[in-house]
């Protein structure tokens, strides 16, 4: 994908701020033009909370991803809100364990994935946000393989080193979904 | 070339305040500009400096007043509902020609407002930050790089004109992340401050900072004096990016945030085959005149895009001395313009 612009949007507290910025790192490392901006305030407590990350090889516009080209939505919310934004053409990847409804648009790919569940059934409560990212990987990639690791390392500070196996592992799984 | 880091926006003004040589920086916390106070907390004591978070924003500025004072590099940053409250100190400052840097991490207002980024602080910046007759420097960076260039730049020029420096940045640019090269440590000590209240110990005359006279002849000259050091700042310190002007019927004007927004607009027009271009202030004051008129001897139309409800379009008019149209766009409260809005607004005027 040339330009990735992608929303991700959820509760707080699932980890759309921390799946951002691995995709962020990613363009780092990989040394393009990118952008991440979180929603702040009183979504990051218990309500809604998005992040938009750009990457691109010319200097980033506005940051704020307003039709994005890849949307993660990890609640019903997030996807109600944010569907018709989404460019034709682009990608929809939603966490189907906690979305029940449908997509309804024909000119978008809409990738379905139980991440909550795949995140439950095999211990790793909380990362549901890593197998979307390892799904996104596997539907758009947006950067290397050995990249996307190095991002992962990167976000994950050394005291917490133990989170870093358990991610590898989320991710992993969503690709393999 | 130096390693590039992703950074906050927030904490790259800290990183690129206390690398110009800023040990001492005195703060209240307000939405969207805390981040910047909180790596300040950290870092500050492990460099033999001063973080001190005051008792109010009152008491914060005044603390930088006194350390400006004393000849050091000295910083506050706060949010627009907070900046108001500085504008006393910083007023006084410019009175006794003291050298800061306050940081502006706009949200929306008026009163209290909201916590989301705007642009509605550029009169209060620009014209009516206290009252009397001054004038500080004003930097509008539009990327977390240009953030920590023009924080090195502010503490400079700060020195060499002897007066207050601000950063007017807002909530997008202080909470983002972009990859950024930080600067090196650079050398605070080019510029002399034989006027420093630091202690004369009995081998020079004691020195006063004040900006009380109570003799209407004294304090007049004295503000005269200070307006032709002002005339030389706008001689030489006005700055703008310019960006697909040269063959351009439409130019938007815009600064920080809303430039790229305004960015994106112009990249889609050019698509379209619509020849719009973009003039981005890097300083507010002083405004840079001299590109706007430069750009008035051939562009059609001007549109400034703010958010606010038009503040900075007043200042376009009188650059351009309404030769040419100038229109506006803006969104307020907190609301940032999409570029598809600007777009419409570009097709409107072609």
């Amino acid at each position: 994908m040339k330009d990735l612009n992608m929303l991700l949007a959820g509760f707080g507290g699932q980890g759309v701020l921390f799946a951002g910025k691995v995709a962020a790192y990613a363009g780092l490392i990989e040394g393009r033009e990118l952008s991440w901006l979180p929603s702040y305030g009183p979504e990051m407590r218990g309500g809604t909370a998005n992040c938009s990350v750009c990457l691109s090889d010319e200097p980033i516009g506005s940051p704020l991803v307003t039709n994005p080209n890849v949307l993660i939505a990890m609640n019903r919310p997030s996807l109600e809100k944010f569907v018709n934004d989404v460019e034709p053409g682009g990608v929809i990847l939603l966490d189907s364990s906690l979305i029940e409804i449908p997509v309804e648009r024909e000119d978008v790919t809409v990738c379905r994935v139980p991440a909550s569940k795949i995140a439950e059934e095999n211990g790793l409560s909380g990362l549901a946000n890593m197998v979307l990212m390892g799904k996104l990987f596997e539907v758009v990639g947006f950067c290397k393989e050995e990249t996307l690791d190095a991002a992962l390392q990167k976000c994950i500070p050394a005291r917490k080193a133990a989170m870093l196996d358990l991610n590898r592992k989320a991710i992993a799984l969503g690709r393999a979904s | 070339m130096a390693e590039k880091v992703l950074m906050k926006g927030n904490e790259a003004l800290a990183e690129a305040a206390i690398q110009a040589g800023c040990r001492h920086f005195f703060g209240y916390p307000i939405t969207p500009q805390t981040e910047l106070a909180a790596y300040m907390a950290k870092r500050m004591p492990k460099l033999g400096g001063t973080y001190l978070q005051a008792e109010s924003e009152l008491a914060a500025v005044n603390m930088v007043l006194g350390a400006a004072a004393a000849g050091v590099r000295a910083m506050t940053s706060s949010s627009s509902p907070g900046v108001s409250l500085k504008g006393e100190g910083i007023s006084y400052m410019a009175g006794s020609d003291l050298p800061a840097v306050i940081i502006n991490v706009q949200r929306g207002g008026p009163g209290l407002g909201g916590i989301q980024p705007s642009q509605a602080d550029y009169w209060q910046a620009t014209k009516a930050l206290g009252h009397g007759d001054f004038q500080i420097l004003v930097f509008a960076p539009s990327t977390v790089q240009e953030m920590v260039d023009l924080v090195a730049l502010a503490f400079d020029r700060a020195d060499e004109y002897r007066m207050p420096a601000m950063i007017l940045a807002d909530g997008m640019l202080g909470q983002m992340m972009e990859p950024v090269v930080l600067p090196e440590a650079h050398d605070v000590a080019a510029h002399e401050k034989p006027w420093a209240a630091s202690g004369h110990k009995n081998e020079r005359k004691h020195n006063i900072v004040n900006s009380l006279y109570l003799t209407p002849n004294a304090l007049e000259s004295l503000v005269v004096e200070r307006y032709k050091r002002y005339e030389i700042v706008k001689a030489n310190e006005q700055r703008a990016e310019e960006y697909l002007v040269d063959d351009a019927d439409v130019v938007v004007v815009a600064y920080g945030a809303s430039s790229r927004v305004a960015r994106s607009a112009v990249n889609k027009a050019r698509e379209k085959g619509l020849k719009a271009g973009l003039i981005r202030p890097i300083t507010l004051w002083p405004f840079p005149v001299d590109t706007l008129k430069k750009a008035a001897r051939h562009v059609k139309q001007f549109l400034t895009v703010e958010m606010s409800m038009g503040q900075m379009v007043d200042d376009v008019r009188l650059a351009v001395e309404c030769k040419v149209p100038v229109s506006f766009y803006g969104r307020t409260g907190g609301v940032i313009p999409t570029p598809k809005e600007v777009l419409g607004e570009i097709e409107k005027l072609v």
